[in-house]
């Protein structure tokens, strides 16, 4: 059988910038940041005291409190953004997608909220007391079973945790899925809600956060002087993957193709990136590779761009090391620094980002990128959106363990 | 107490901590196909009934229990 190569058809999503696909973009295009003080709980004891958090989503009216309280809240999410997603590539809702479907799903740490609840009455009520739920809630496969059962997907299944690159991850094993022939849609999302009390303050332990509570919306500063970590985000987005084959079949719309990805591990520290970004430029190279183009064809890189201190200046030295001189003249962004970080779901996001600059011709900035690092040096698209065409996007996705994974996304 | 208070405070618990809708909650109301109640929510039930009544219930009391009224009958023998 021939490669198959794969679009995406659908896209949906719920996030610090919007509960919709529409929102979501307008808001990054006009360069609205997502981010404030924490409402979900008190965090006035914490060292950092805001988040991206999803605003204006009551899962009880979602989805009713029946079914709402079986789910954590990652999950609650990942079922809203994938009905979303599979509204937009024409599918009904209400009948099975059945065996024809794949579904992967990338997370970072699964339903810790669970977790915390979980160990609290254990400590406080006994064993006896824990919710029947817990396990179900907690377990970082939650939302890829959940979310097959509510839409029927009785294809192949994973759930990829590879940290902050689980997402990414997702669309690049799809993507083979795919191609392969094993199955020729496949349902990819990524999801986070990790925005609790003990993860944020385990976080500011290992000073991976921004402290900068006075001004939130301003915190998240990629490849600034003046950045000083990352900022906790929730969200869940959600991709419909399908063979070219399969999309033209039906009519579906066309954003764009996934056409390139590339995985690889640091094997160096187990937060840290490796020196020069080594590990990330391995990752780069295969994607573009895989894509079957020369590095100046990308007209744009959405860039992993934590706003921490190491990630910013060695995927920097990694971009330059990969395009040379070209990396002086590619638009980059980090829309990171909107959204802040969504952990398991920021690829899934990015790639989303990604497709609906080839769709618009237009690239998102990075805010609150004032006063630039000189290490970073590069064109970060900063303070305001622009428009271009563009046909090649790449986008970087690095997660703690080392994990590195990047795709290409091509208009035609 | 008697059985329509035991019953009250049972449909209480059901719409509280499961989020069902009161008017499904009658005594003939089968617990997984009327209240889509599963295996798992059993297991929470039980514990918001001894919570509630400050009571133990074993595992082979259950045995016969499908509809609201023989949890209801279950819970005011015990009482």
């Amino acid at each position: 059988m021939t490669k198959q190569r794969v679009v995406v058809t659908g896209l949906g999503t719920i996030n610090p910038l919007g509960n919709n696909v529409i929102t979501t973009w307008k808001n990054l295009i006009n360069g609205v940041s997502g981010v404030d003080n924490i409402t979900l709980f008190d965090a006035s004891d914490l060292p950092v005291t805001f988040a991206g958090e999803v605003k204006d989503f009551d899962p009880n009216d979602y989805m009713g409190k029946q079914n709402a309280r079986k789910l954590d809240r990652s999950g609650q999410l990942s079922i809203f953004a994938a009905e979303e997603a599979l509204r937009d590539a024409g599918f009904d809702i209400d009948q099975p997608l059945g065996e024809e479907f794949g579904i992967v799903f990338g997370t970072g740490i699964g339903g810790i909220g669970a977790t915390e609840d979980a160990v609290r009455i254990y400590d406080e009520r006994g064993s006896n007391r824990i919710s029947p739920l817990a396990i179900t809630q907690l377990m970082p496969n939650s939302s890829t079973g959940q979310v097959a059962i509510k839409y029927g997907i009785q294809g192949p299944s994973l759930t990829i945790t590879t940290a902050c690159a689980a997402s990414a991850n997702a669309i690049g094993e799809a993507k083979k899925m795919i191609e392969q022939n094993i199955v020729d849609k496949v349902l990819v999302g990524g999801t986070e809600s990790g925005t609790t009390s003990m993860t944020i303050g385990a976080f500011a332990q290992i000073k991976a956060l921004s402290k900068q509570n006075e001004e939130p919306q301003r915190a998240c500063k990629p490849f600034d002087k003046n950045r000083d970590g990352f900022v906790m985000a929730e969200g869940s987005t959600v991709l419909i993957l399908e063979s070219e084959k399969s999309a033209n079949e039906r009519n579906g719309k066309i954003y764009g193709f996934v056409e390139g990805y590339g995985s690889s591990t640091d094997a160096y520290h187990i937060t840290a990136p490796s020196e020069g970004g080594v590990g990330a430029l391995r990752a780069m190279e295969q994607a573009i590779t895989n894509a079957d183009i020369n590095v100046e064809e990308i007209d744009y890189i959405n860039a992993h761009g934590t706003s921490t201190i190491a990630n910013d200046v060695n995927e920097t030295l990694a971009i330059k090391s990969l395009m040379k001189d070209y990396a002086y003249k590619v638009n980059i962004s980090s829309t990171k620094s909107m959204t802040g970080h969504l952990l398991g779901g920021g690829g899934a996001f990015e790639a989303m980002a990604s497709l609906l600059s080839l769709k618009n011709n237009q690239i998102p900035p990075t805010i609150n990128l004032n006063d630039p690092d000189e290490e970073c040096d590069l064109n970060y698209t900063a303070n305001n959106s622009i428009e271009k065409n563009i046909e090649y996007v790449m986008s970087n996705s690095f997660g703690f363990g080392g994990h590195n994974a990047v795709l290409v996304f091509s208009k035609q | 107490m008697e059985v329509n208070e035991v019953f009250e405070k049972v449909k209480g618990l059901f719409e509280e901590e499961l989020g069902i809708e009161s008017e499904k909650i009658t005594m003939e109301a089968k617990l997984e196909e009327d209240l889509e109640i599963d295996s798992l929510g059993i297991v929470e039930v039980v514990m918001a009934f001894e919570d509630e009544f400050e009571i133990e219930i074993d595992d082979e009391e259950l045995t016969d229990v499908g509809t609201v009224g023989q949890a209801v009958n279950l819970l005011h023998s015990k009482l």
